[in-house]
């Protein structure tokens, strides 16, 4: 059984490496995380205090030219690499695990707990999570641990129902019958027995939900619930950059815009790869 | 179908409590005191103690809980601690800017995602079928500030064909408000347009497959009422219900965009809300989009079950 299940898992991998999305969206994410953990190696300018003469067009030395302040935008932008990896995916994983958590309950157990919990999840849908978000962060304060906590709480029940719905799927095969016949208890069934024969839209769900985090996180930093100035990070380069539009400084603001849509499509497209092949 | 009506009706009421309480709570974990906050830090402790009574923040909790839903049930959400006038005139303001947008944007974008989704279902695994695909998800995950910075900065700034300022003067003629109304909606339906037509390409795709389709088309009935009758009736079920959610998250998720063309809907009504500690703007606004979301996808719950009775008897499961 064990063996079987790895070798399925190992089939699997091979299907998705093959799809040309996974490819594209792989080298894209690769080369991103190479900028958020060594980011001020590759970098050819430091990214705080390193001033040029402002508002540069981009130009040999400066590829993307300078910010209002003299700073070297293309450096910036691979610095800023850091701020959304090391916060997005560690989000993303903390309501996989939360989530996996509420729905194998809910949908193992039923009944009233899975009612109740059903109901919090509308309601908690029918409010845009970037809203909810940016109230809790201003009302806890802007830190990396409060972003992550509650960007992974708001994801929790969306994780969970796709959880549910998959283990409403299996709750009734034999093998959770003999489990219960044999005398196995609930924690057993759901973590040994169900777990892992849930764990395709599991792996789905994570890819997906990386790929929303970025875009939260990112419009976060947008909104002003980022890090404070002078760290570099796409959303909030954005922001701060925007106004000089008008006067047709468009490096500044542009670059760090392509940055977040190139790192969402790739996740987005891998994501799309592993999906279409786990769920096929 | 009365039945099922009634319970989706109920449920709706039920989330929108909770919703409620939910607001209550994180709102009333804001920090610091309201008082101090709108005075300033130069007002007496007695001047603070004084507002503080007047708009009730002193109150016990449950009453102050019970004031809210009181609130909800009559839809007057009370008097701003900011202007110390009645919310609702501003809310409306801003909802209905915001449906004005959120409507312009469901214009643009739900037939071309419709047409985009039924011509890549019909041609399957085609290289126009992948190029709608791939198109849709990219444009559906990028952040949504990060198309309308784009947009603005190319259309509004570099070829001056729009305004980057989205509030129409009063008075504009809807063909002048449009000039400044296209850019946001535009990027909004630049958004949607991945979400909606991924989803009425599977749709279509699995009505295409389906066996009554393949009679349908067999007992000789011209492509056309094929189409109509029975693929699109049957296939349109997700799409109308992604229809219904974007219509409640078009209303208040799309801050990015309201920032980005400084246009005063529901969402920058939210976020000055925030800033200022003003609860019960807050606490109407939030609760606004709420009730937008449930009227869309209780709507949306609707029509599937009209298309398709099925989905009535599958729900009393």
């Amino acid at each position: 059984m064990a063996s079987e299940r790895k070798l399925a898992r190992r089939e699997n991998w091979i299907l998705i490496r093959k799809r040309p999305g996974f490819i594209v969206g792989s080298v894209i994410a690769l080369i991103w995380v190479a900028c958020a953990l060594f980011g001020p190696q590759i970098a050819p300018h430091n990214a705080f205090d390193d001033y040029a003469k402002p508002n540069l067009t981009p130009r040999s030395g400066h590829l993307f030219g300078t910010d209002g302040l003299g700073r070297d935008v293309f450096s910036r932008v691979i610095v800023g690499a850091r701020n959304v990896l090391s916060i997005a995916p560690p989000a993303a994983i903390l309501s996989i695990v939360l989530g996996t958590m509420v729905g194998l309950l809910m949908g193992y157990r039923r009944g009233l707990i899975d009612n109740i919990v059903s109901r919090i999840v509308e309601a908690l849908l029918s409010l845009p999570t970037v809203l909810i978000a940016l109230l809790a962060v201003t009302t806890l304060g802007k830190s990396n641990t409060v972003v992550i906590s509650i960007v992974a709480l708001l994801f929790t029940p969306i994780v969970a129902r796709t959880v549910r719905s998959a283990v409403l799927g299996e709750r009734d095969l034999d093998y959770v019958t003999s489990a219960k016949l044999r005398g196995e208890s609930n924690f057993f069934i759901m973590f040994r027995e169900i777990l892992p024969n849930v764990s395709g839209p599991i792996v789905v769900e994570l890819t997906v939900r990386i790929g929303y985090a970025i875009f939260t996180v990112a419009t976060l930093s947008f909104l002003g619930a980022g890090p404070p100035p002078p760290t570099a990070d796409w959303g909030a380069q954005v922001s701060e950059n925007f106004s000089n539009l008008l006067g047709h400084l468009w490096w500044p603001t542009i670059f760090p815009a392509l940055a977040i849509a190139s790192l969402v499509i790739a996740v987005n497209l891998i994501a799309d790869a592993v999906q279409s092949v786990l769920e096929a | 179908m009365a039945q099922y009506l009634i319970k989706r009706i109920a449920l709706a009421i039920v989330t929108l409590w909770i919703l409620a309480t939910a607001v209550f709570m994180i709102v009333h974990v804001l920090p610091g005191n309201v008082g101090r906050h709108v005075l300033g830090p130069f007002a007496s402790t007695v001047d603070v103690a004084t507002y503080n009574h007047e708009i009730g923040t002193d109150r016990p909790l449950i009453n102050q809980y019970g004031s809210v839903m009181k609130s909800i049930a009559t839809l007057d959400f009370g008097n701003s601690y900011q202007s110390k006038q009645s919310v609702n005139p501003k809310i409306k303001d801003a909802l209905f800017r915001s449906a004005k947008l959120a409507g312009l944007a469901l214009l643009l974008t739900v037939p071309i995602s419709i047409m985009g989704g039924r011509f890549a279902a019909q041609r399957r695994n085609s290289l126009a079928d992948r190029t709608i695909v791939t198109l849709g998800l990219a444009t559906s995950s990028i952040p949504e500030f990060v198309t309308a910075t784009v947009l603005a900065w190319i259309f509004c700034i570099e070829f001056k064909l729009f305004h980057v300022y989205a509030n129409p003067p009063d008075g504009a003629s809807i063909i002048g408000q449009f000039r400044y109304l296209f850019m946001p909606s535009l990027a909004m339906a630049i958004v949607y347009f991945g979400y909606i037509a991924r989803m009425a390409r599977a749709g279509i795709a699995g009505a295409l497959d389906a066996e009554f389709t393949r009679t349908a088309v067999m007992k000789g009935l011209p492509n056309g009422v094929v189409m109509r009758r029975h693929v699109m009736r049957n296939g349109m079920g997700p799409t109308i219900s992604v229809v219904g959610v974007s219509i409640g998250y078009l209303f208040g998720g799309i801050v990015g965009v309201e920032r980005v063309f400084n246009y005063h809907g529901i969402g920058s009504t939210i976020i000055a809300a925030v800033d200022s500690h003003d609860v019960p703007m807050l606490q109407a606004a939030v609760l606004c989009v709420g009730i937008v979301y449930m009227l869309a996808t209780l709507a949306a719950d609707l029509a599937i079950a009209f298309l398709n009775p099925r989905v009535v008897l599958a729900g009393n499961r």
